[in-house]
């Protein structure tokens, strides 16, 4: 490499609790498409923010061409000839598309030379785009466009792109992928964010791989094989998986097969034909890099997203039609992985949170009126036994802190004798010691009879408490191993996409 | 120096009850200040609008009045209140009370001059209907198209507003009237007249159902699954949803029953206060009531005290207008500073101010 465009060395910013960039260097040179690649909570987006002007770094350098480089907003980092695409678009859907791109320029030229520029530009990328339409009618995939088009008008020396094609159909990354090698020809530098290996060995120049806010490797994505980046990505950091329980699993109480329900949310990923089935006193845990449809299997099986009936199977009764609380008055309970929002609404006290679910199998209502007493009491009752740290039962959600919220929310469900319990993410942005008192929770829930299915992005969690391992690439299940047997390599296998493999291993 | 908001942990008990006293208190100040600027003694102003209809020379007039007028803002915003706390704006409120007078006065009407004991329940149930009806025009084009409930609900206001002109000059015109436009006057019909329930006290039977309606919000609200579900659902929808909260069913609750109470409201003021059907039937309740709702915090007591303030600000605004010649546009806007500051000083539930000193070196 000759002489770097952006050389970073030593960033670190901490963040109460965790440090989300730890001493991480690396250097980007012109016209190289750098791969940035980690799990969620690698501390990527910390790091692109950093380089963006979001964020200020607690230490460490950065060179820009090389004269040292510190944008304290993006306004500056725009100026220095760094852009960025962001996942998510900021485009107001009643106005045109050279209107929207005006609004995000430090000084617009008049409409006729932007509207002209614009289509100038969008020709020599080869992004198709009509200045004049509204940004309403336009697809997910122009809507990008719109945003690279904005950031190219300001001729940027480095594009920061933030998991571009996650709302791209096959043949729009392709158009993708070519305007990009047309920009790394005249010499500007790419930093891409993707959790999709394949599209990263197809593309990209170099790798950085983080690993909880720290560079654990550099390499090249064309010489390397995804299942080793994937293997990087998830580290070594877990010896041999801990022994499965039991080798003599239960009746199967909980039967998946065929599962394809689309995505309510646009940013969203379906699910497509997932099978599994979850035995009683068995834990089954899916992994998987975040967005691969984690929250659309929860939602699925905890019914607020509907399915074909036979699709989801509870002893083998159909339920794929019926709604939450029906699933819950049969046993099916679930815990999501948002605590604020989606578990618990925020604003509501822990009593009023405590019957957010508990209402029907806690026997809290008698003909809809609600039994305040009993709910106050169940509330107490889960904050003495899960060591729920707040002041009392009346205390609203969100003055708890992550940890405690967590096991409020993991521990109402608990307390209700589930006969399945689904969880996503429950250790997430958890304390060490609440983290242990929560898979404690899951793995004496499951040793009493009970079936678990656990979706989580920590796989040394998965690994310690799952019976069986599956991974979610993509809204697709991969096959389902016993954690006992599986190696790293095999893990990389299943998270890096590469499906049936070995068929039909049951 | 530097002012800054920082967030509580939780929304501060003492502030949900402050904040609308500071509202009022801030209100009068600015709003003295206005009667000011237009030459009035603002003391005078304000003692006029407060004073004056409780306390004053004519009080023994003007106190009944303050049932008249609070209580179909009571009984309008009480319903509007359900659905703003599941985050379903009924803006048309206004329309619904207009479609329950026309429904109420239309039973009254095709049964003149029948002096039967059940055509004011008969006009109370069209009234009620009526208003439910129009409230589920929004809710059904919500569900079925995903239409915009603010816009519907309130285009259909001046929908309601033409219906209502067209009745009046129209098939409810009082053919021994002379050919002035308006229907009989139902104060002139005994089995449909709501009159006072005990005489020049203002308590008619809005009175009563406002009443009624402000504890039963109470008791749903506080003790119901379904009000707890209504309350989820604006805190936080997607945990609503994952509760089990079916949206589409709340929202047809909430816009039919608030359409429901404001129609019942309309048929008790076209029955009782106004008397007839007539082109300017519709003085703004249903706006105002919009106001009430968040000046009483969604709360139903809350709303209670609100409806009588308001009252009470109508009522004297008319008395400082006759009195002190203060033009109609400013206790307009002497009303609308209410809500504004009442939103403005809403932020003290959830934040506290902190005075900073130089807080970073810049």
């Amino acid at each position: 490499m000759t002489d770097a465009l952006l050389t970073i060395s030593g960033l670190t910013k901490a963040y109460p609790g965790v440090k989300a960039n730890d001493e991480v260097s690396f250097d980007i040179a012109p016209g190289e498409v750098h791969a940035l690649l980690g799990e969620n909570g690698a501390g990527k987006s910390t790091l692109v923010k950093m380089i963006y002007g979001l964020v200020k770094p607690d230490s460490g350098q950065m060179t820009l061409r090389g004269k040292p480089y510190t944008p304290y907003e993006p306004r500056a980092a725009r100026a220095a000839g760094v852009a960025m695409v962001f996942q998510h678009f900021s485009l107001f859907d009643a106005l045109s598309v050279s209107e929207n791109i005006a609004l995000g320029m430090e000084t617009p030229p008049p409409m006729r030379d932007l509207a002209r520029r614009i289509r100038e530009v969008s020709e020599t990328y080869g992004l198709p785009l009509d200045p004049h339409r509204a940004v309403g009618n336009l697809s997910a995939g122009e809507r990008q466009r719109v945003e690279i088009v904005r950031c190219l008008l300001q001729e940027p020396r480095l594009l920061i792109m933030d998991e571009p094609t996650s709302v791209l159909t096959p043949q729009e990354v392709d158009i993708l992928f070519t305007t990009l090698r047309k920009l790394t020809a005249e010499g500007v530098a790419i930093l891409y964010i993707s959790h999709k290996l394949e599209e990263i060995r197809a593309l990209c120049d170099r790798a950085t791989i983080l690993r909880h806010g720290r560079n654990v490797g550099t390499c090249v994505p064309a010489e390397t094989s995804a299942r080793d980046m994937a293997q990087i990505m998830v580290g070594a950091s877990f010896a041999a998986p801990a022994k499965a329980r039991h080798d003599a699993h239960g009746q199967v109480i909980l039967d998946v097969s065929g599962l394809s329900v689309a995505s309510p949310s646009p940013f969203g990923t379906a699910l497509k034909t997932i099978h599994l089935t979850v035995a009683r006193g068995e834990i089954l845990g899916i992994g998987g890099v975040a967005g691969n449809g984690q929250d659309e299997l929860l939602a699925a099986l905890s019914g607020e997203l509907r399915t074909a009936p036979g699709a989801i199977r509870f002893k083998g009764q159909a339920i794929g039609q019926l709604s939450p609380t029906q699933r819950r008055r049969l046993g099916l309970l679930a815990a999501p992985e948002e605590r604020l929002g989606h578990a618990a609404a925020p604003n509501l006290s822990l009593t009023e949170n405590a019957l957010l679910t508990g209402a029907q199998r806690r026997g809290l209502l008698t003909r809809g009126f609600i039994r305040w007493p009993e709910t106050r009491a169940f509330a107490q009752k889960i904050i003495d036994r899960f060591d729920v740290r707040t002041p009392g039962p009346d205390t609203a959600a969100r003055a708890l802190s992550g940890g405690n919220l967590q096991k409020f929310v993991i521990g109402r469900e608990v307390l209700q004798d589930p006969e399945v319990l689904i969880v996503n993410q429950p250790t997430w942005g958890v304390d060490a010691a609440a983290a242990a008192a929560i898979r404690q929770a899951l793995l004496d829930l499951a040793a009493g009879g009970a079936a678990i299915l656990c979706i989580s992005q920590d796989l040394d969690e998965l690994m310690e408490i799952s019976d069986r391992f599956g991974a979610l690439n993509e809204g697709r299940l991969s096959d389902i191993r016993p954690t006992a047997d599986l190696s790293l390599d095999q893990i990389g296998l299943m998270m890096g996409g590469a499906h049936g493999m070995e068929v039909a291993h049951v | 120096m530097k002012l800054q908001l920082e967030k509580r942990p939780q929304p501060s008990r003492r502030w949900i009850y402050l904040s609308p006293l500071l509202a009022v208190v801030i209100t009068m100040l600015v709003g003295g200040a206005l009667f000011a600027a237009l030459g009035k003694n603002p003391v005078e102003a304000i003692a006029t609008i407060f004073w004056e209809p409780l306390f004053g020379e004519f009080a023994f007039y003007y106190r009944p009045q303050l049932l008249v007028k609070g209580a179909p803002l009571i009984l309008i915003a009480i319903g509007l209140s359900l659905g703003f706390r599941a985050g379903i704006w009924n803006i048309g409120a206004e329309g619904q009370y207009i479609i329950g007078a026309l429904s109420g006065a239309g039973v009254a009407l095709a049964f003149y001059p029948l002096d039967a004991w059940f055509v004011f329940p008969l006009m109370a149930l069209a009234g009620a209907l009526g208003g439910w009806a129009w409230g589920m025009i929004p809710a059904v084009l919500k569900l079925r198209f995903g239409t915009n409930e603010i816009l519907v609900s309130l285009m259909l206001v001046y929908v309601a507003e033409q219906l209502l002109a067209a009745m009046a000059l129209g098939p409810m015109k009082n053919p021994d009237g002379m050919g002035f436009p308006g229907s009989r006057n139902l104060q002139d019909y005994p089995a449909a007249h709501n009159a006072d329930l005990i005489t020049g006290s203002g308590l008619h039977w809005g009175v009563v159902a406002a009443l009624v309606a402000v504890i039963a919000a109470y008791i749903l609200l506080g003790r119901h699954m379904l009000g707890y579900q209504i309350r989820l659902s604006g805190e936080a929808p997607r945990a609503a949803r994952f509760a089990g909260v079916k949206p589409g069913l709340l929202t047809l609750f909430c816009l039919g029953t608030s359409g429901a109470l404001a129609g019942l409201a309309g048929m008790f003021e076209v029955s009782g206060p106004a008397g007839q059907v007539s082109i300017d039937f519709n003085v703004g309740y249903g706006f105002t009531a919009i106001i009430v709702a968040f000046l009483g915090r969604l709360h139903p007591v809350g709303i209670a005290l609100a409806g009588l303030l308001m009252a009470l600000t109508y009522i004297g605004g008319e008395i400082a207008q006759g009195n002190l010649g203060l033009p109609a546009a400013a206790i307009q806007m002497f009303q609308g500073m209410l809500l504004f500051f009442l939103l403005a000083v809403d932020v003290l539930t959830n934040y506290r101010l902190r005075l900073l000193r130089r807080p970073e070196a810049a």
